[in-house]
Formats: structure tokens, sequence, C-alpha cells
């Protein structure tokens, strides 16, 4: 589906003309240029590579430099591959700009969430709380892990305390409340993963 | 300045916070009825400013009744048509949640200064 790489601005609230609230999660979307276009024939399936942002060319490895010049696209700060059904409408060095979304529209968000470091099973998991007093001693513990002699070990996949966050995000659905052309913006109802500044893929659902 | 600060100055309208914790004003409230469209008066202290640009929002407590009522707008609302000041109060802190408890004398706020009637 196509799609843009966007910058997480950071979120506000807007109001209707009756004074309810929407909240609105603003992005500075594209313009991003066509890196690459990949088709059935040369590569074994259809894609776009867009890319997002500028970064100073010494940054970048130098297989990634040669990949970005011989696209006319040095200095590219991020990539990433949006899959299409047909890629003769698109070519290289064309630009995606986020007039490809309309007010109304639903699109997907894709992120990394916030790290949270290694968290505890009620914060990662949502387990309940034990009681706080009345002589209880154990207060955010997981509880029992198991049964005993069989089987002997811990059942694969058991929700334990362990790293939280910092993982790839998808929220689906979030409405288009307002597209600015001139100035690459785009904002959606509702929150999207990751902190403010981080790169996030804006993808455009059905 | 940031630029969801440089977004909310699109939306945000020109009002200012022309009042402080303790002053008594007048919220004009528009309120919608079907068709019609009035504007209703909520008056009391101002116990609380919170947020800044577009969420910006205060607190006004009044009594009614004997019963403690205390609505929140959010001061770039089109629901607030429009604010008066009635009188300023002189208060020693930005929260006022002390005047919850209270009843009669000790729930009042001292006047700081008497308004020249034009401007009230």
């Amino acid at each position: 589906m196509i799609g843009l790489l966007a910058e997480k601005i950071g979120m506000t609230q807007l109001f209707d003309e009756r004074g309810r609230v929407t909240p609105v999660t603003v992005l500075a979307a594209g313009p991003c240029p066509i890196v690459q276009v990949k088709t059935p024939e040369t590569d074994g399936y259809a894609a776009l590579q867009i890319g997002f942002g500028r970064k100073r060319e010494s940054l970048i490895p130098k297989g990634l430099q040669g990949h970005l010049k011989k696209h006319n696209a040095a200095g590219i700060r991020a990539l990433k591959e949006v899959r299409v059904q047909d890629t003769s409408e698109y070519k290289v060095g064309q630009e995606l700009t986020v007039s490809l979304f309309e007010v109304g529209s639903k699109v997907d968000v894709i992120g990394v969430s916030k790290g949270r470091g290694f968290a505890g099973v009620i914060r990662r998991h949502h387990f309940t709380c034990g009681r706080e007093t009345h002589g209880c001693v154990t207060h955010k513990q997981p509880g029992s892990i198991g049964a005993s002699a069989y089987p002997s070990r811990v059942i694969k996949g058991k929700k334990l305390p362990g790293r939280m966050g910092g993982a790839r995000v998808t929220v689906k659905n979030l409405h288009v409340v307002g597209v600015d052309p001139e100035q690459h913006l785009i904002w959606v109802r509702g929150s999207i993963p990751g902190p403010p500044k981080s790169t996030v893929l804006i993808r455009k659902n059905g | 300045m940031s630029t969801v600060e440089r977004f909310e100055n699109r939306f945000k309208t020109d009002r200012k916070m022309e009042f402080a914790p303790g002053d008594t004003i007048k919220v004009y409230v528009r309120v919608i009825e079907g068709e019609k469209e009035r504007s209703q008066i909520f008056q009391g202290v101002v116990t609380n400013i919170r947020g800044s640009g577009m969420r910006q929002s205060f607190t006004v407590r009044k009594v009614s009744g004997g019963v403690g009522v205390e609505r929140t707008f959010p001061l770039h609302s089109p629901a607030v048509a429009k604010i008066d000041l009635a009188r300023k109060g002189k208060v020693r802190r930005a929260k006022l949640f002390y005047l919850r408890g209270k009843r009669g004398k000790s729930a009042k706020v001292g006047e700081r200064e008497k308004l020249n009637p034009e401007s009230a």
C-alpha cells in the first residue's frame, strides 16, 4: 500500500465549532523521493523504495552512498519500501507528497514504540497487583509460573518480566483530520507509537 | 519554538489569560439547543490555570444552591464566547483547591484592588 515516511512532531488538540475536542498527532510527512522502483521482472515483487530527510553524506555507509548515488538521491536519511500493486505509474525521482492523503480517509501508522527498559509483569503484561497491606509480602510478583514435576519446565511463551517497548508497532485506521501540502504536514486523530522526532511510516489504508 | 506550537498558532484564538487564580470572572458559554444558540453565564472564582498553548485551560468554581460547582474551560474553545473580569482576588497560591472543603467566610477570597467600573 502506498505510503509516506514522516517525522512525528507531537500531539495537541483541536476544537470543532461547538467546542468539542479532537486529540491529534501532527506529522511532518515527506516529500519522499522514489529512490528505486522494484518490479516483479527484476526483483520478484512490486514495490517502491522511498526516501525521507537529509543527512550528511559522511555519516552514510559507503555501500549505501553508492546505491543512493546511482539513483540520484545522495544524502537521504531514511529509506523504506512500500508495496504497490502496479509500479507503472511511478518512476524514480518522482516525489511523493502529503497530498497522497485526503481529509477524512483512514491511514495506518507504523513506528517504533518508546523503550521502557526491563519491565515487570504488571507493566508489561497487565498482570494484577497483589494486595499492598494485610500482611502480604508479594505485591508486584508474577506468582506461580507453572506446575512441578510434570512438566518440570516453564511453558514456552510464558509472560514474564523483560524488555518492553522499542518494538515495531502498527496503529491501524487512524482518521486523517487535516492535511497541509504546503508545509508538508498531516494530522491524524489519536496517538501514534514513538517519541516526537521519531521517523514513522504512514500507509494508506485500503 | 517547537513545531507543535507553530501548528497550534494557526488554530488559536487571540484570547489571552487576562485573569489570575483568585479572580472572579464571568464566562459566557455558548449553548446550542437544537437550532437555537444562546449564551449562558458561569460566574465564579478561578481556582486553577493549567497547560500552555492551545491546551491551556482554567477552572471556575462557584457555589450554587449550597453545592460547590466547578467547571473547566479550555481557553481557546469556541464554546467560550467571552470572559469578563468581575473582581480581582488576593491569593497567595496558584491552585485554590483549598476552597473545596470550606464554607462561609473561610471560603472567601479577599479583594486585591477595586476595578474601575468601565473595565468591569
